[in-house]
């Protein structure tokens, strides 16, 4: 691959990903408001589409405003982490056969580093923010994201053990014959709840919890940074939705009446609607409850799929 | 669990529901005949204006937006020489309309009145007149009143008896 190539790859994936991200913004919009029985914005542009201009312009204009007791610089720093470290993380999905920023030979391990550092953005936001909601705020996140990091990467261990590798590559071609959905059933749930509270999305998002912390980490944020929290947020989704459907549902693997790409994406926004849907349906849990499903249940169960798995991997090898 | 997924698949199925939005501008919301909207002064079946001045609606009003001064032509009927609803501050209550006497003072199912300039809110007596009975048709105050106010003579209205001479010992 020429170094041209690359850069058209890499210019690409910015590109596609980050105008999902703000597509995303009419997409859960119009679908929550589908899914409560109204029809949501339809009024700027077709469908209603130009509102996601509408809204970065807004967020743009939007008066930009460090408090005084905030910590400046770390006050700055956070929101660009969240956006970076995600954006790491989708160098290394592949597209399609050959379309990959990174085809790294670690590269399940550098996402879950990726999706960890994104916790930085959240303490330093609510550390920096000097205001006691954010604090709050951030600890549940902080608490949460270590909870939900452990058996994140534990549940794509047996993912790991039945292709025998940590490339993406690799893991979408060992799903030629079967999706590792198939195979890795408990796995695929436990990675799905562990990537919607690494999001921090509406069942788990009780470090922003508006009900009880008013915005969690990001009260004191104002335009374009609280946008870039925002935008963060989506990314995320977009990246645990890309990631599950390459880690469990064969990637750009489907019929060939379809290119490669398409079919990606295809699963990729089925989950993006998964994620909204839950959004819209089920309520945010208690802090204890979450910690407790958390370490109690979801953990004892990944290592017993672990367990079950590397015992089935053994018994087929001998 | 499985509440969990069954809220979630019933939630789904919202997406298929009819939509309870209603697109203003091209749709309408139904309004009802006893909605309570712009305030109208209604008119006799004979055309003539129903209001008698009695401040009973300025009087009511919580918001004291009704202003109003009375007056009388030469044959002793009572109208108001100004009449004065300032929109701003109406709350559309309706205590107008219950306080008043002679059914004059109505209020209407329509709401579009937005103005770019507030000054324009401010309804003077012939924005507020219409040519129509309104919710009473056929009703005329001054058939039911004793006063002869040029609608009828003395003893001539409904259910009402011809004047006693009260001087006079006859029978």
């Amino acid at each position: 691959m020429t170094v041209m190539q690359h850069i058209w790859i890499v210019l690409g994936v910015l590109f596609v990903f980050l105008n999902i991200a703000a597509g995303l913004i009419w997409v859960e919009r119009r679908l929550l408001a589908l899914w409560q029985d109204r029809l949501g914005p339809n009024r700027a542009g077709p469908l209603g589409l130009f509102i996601v201009l509408a809204d970065t312009l807004k967020l743009f204009f939007k008066e930009d405003w460090i408090p005084p007791f905030a910590d400046k610089w770390v006050f700055i720093l956070a929101p660009a982490i969240v956006v970076a470290s995600v954006l790491m993380g989708i160098a290394i999905i592949p597209f399609a056969p050959g379309i990959v920023v990174a085809d790294l030979n670690v590269g399940l391990m550098f996402f879950l580093a990726m999706s960890s550092l994104g916790v930085y953005s959240i303490v330093l936001g609510g550390w920096a923010s000097n205001n006691k909601y954010s604090l709050l705020g951030a600890l549940r996140g902080a608490s949460q994201m270590i909870a939900y990091e452990v058996f994140m990467g534990l549940s794509l261990m047996g993912v790991v053990m039945l292709s025998k590798s940590f490339n993406l590559t690799d893991i979408v071609n060992a799903q030629k014959g079967l999706w590792f959905v198939v195979t890795q059933p408990i796995g695929f749930v436990v990675f799905f709840i562990a990537g919607l509270a690494e999001t921090h999305r509406l069942p788990f998002d009780i470090p922003e919890a508006e009900s009880e912390l008013i915005a969690g980490f990001h009260s004191e944020y104002s335009g374009m940074k609280f946008g870039m929290f925002f935008i963060g947020e989506y990314l995320g989704i977009s990246l645990i939705s890309a990631m599950t459907a390459t880690l469990f549902f064969g990637g750009w693997l489907g019929p060939a009446f379809l290119p490669p790409v398409v079919w990606f994406f295809l699963k990729t926004f089925l989950f993006i609607g998964l994620f909204i849907l839950l959004r819209a349906s089920l309520p945010r849990p208690r802090y204890d409850q979450l910690m407790g499903y958390g370490w109690k249940l979801l953990l004892p169960l990944v290592l017993l799929n672990l367990l079950v798995t590397g015992a089935i991997a053994l018994w087929l090898r001998s | 669990m499985i509440s969990h997924l069954r809220t979630m698949w019933l939630v789904f199925r919202h997406l298929f529901q009819k939509k309870v939005t209603v697109q203003y501008p091209e749709e309408k919301v139904p309004l009802y005949p006893r909605w309570r909207g712009r305030i109208v002064l209604t008119k006799d079946p004979d055309g003539g204006e129903r209001c008698v001045g009695c401040y009973l609606c300025a009087a009511a009003c919580p918001v004291d937006c009704i202003a109003l001064q009375a007056t009388e032509n030469e044959e002793g009927r009572r109208y108001p020489e100004f009449f004065r609803i300032n929109f701003s501050r109406c709350i559309f209550c309706g205590y107008c309309e219950e306080a008043c006497p002679t059914y004059a003072i109505q209020l209407i199912p329509d709401f579009e009145m937005a103005e770019y300039n507030r000054q324009d809110l401010v309804y003077e007596k012939e924005d507020l007149l219409i040519d129509s009975q309104g919710k009473y048709p056929g009703y005329n105050f001054y058939n039911v009143a004793g006063l002869d106010a040029g609608v009828k003579e003395k003893g001539k209205g409904e259910d009402e008896e011809t004047p006693v001479d009260i001087k006079s010992l006859l029978p």
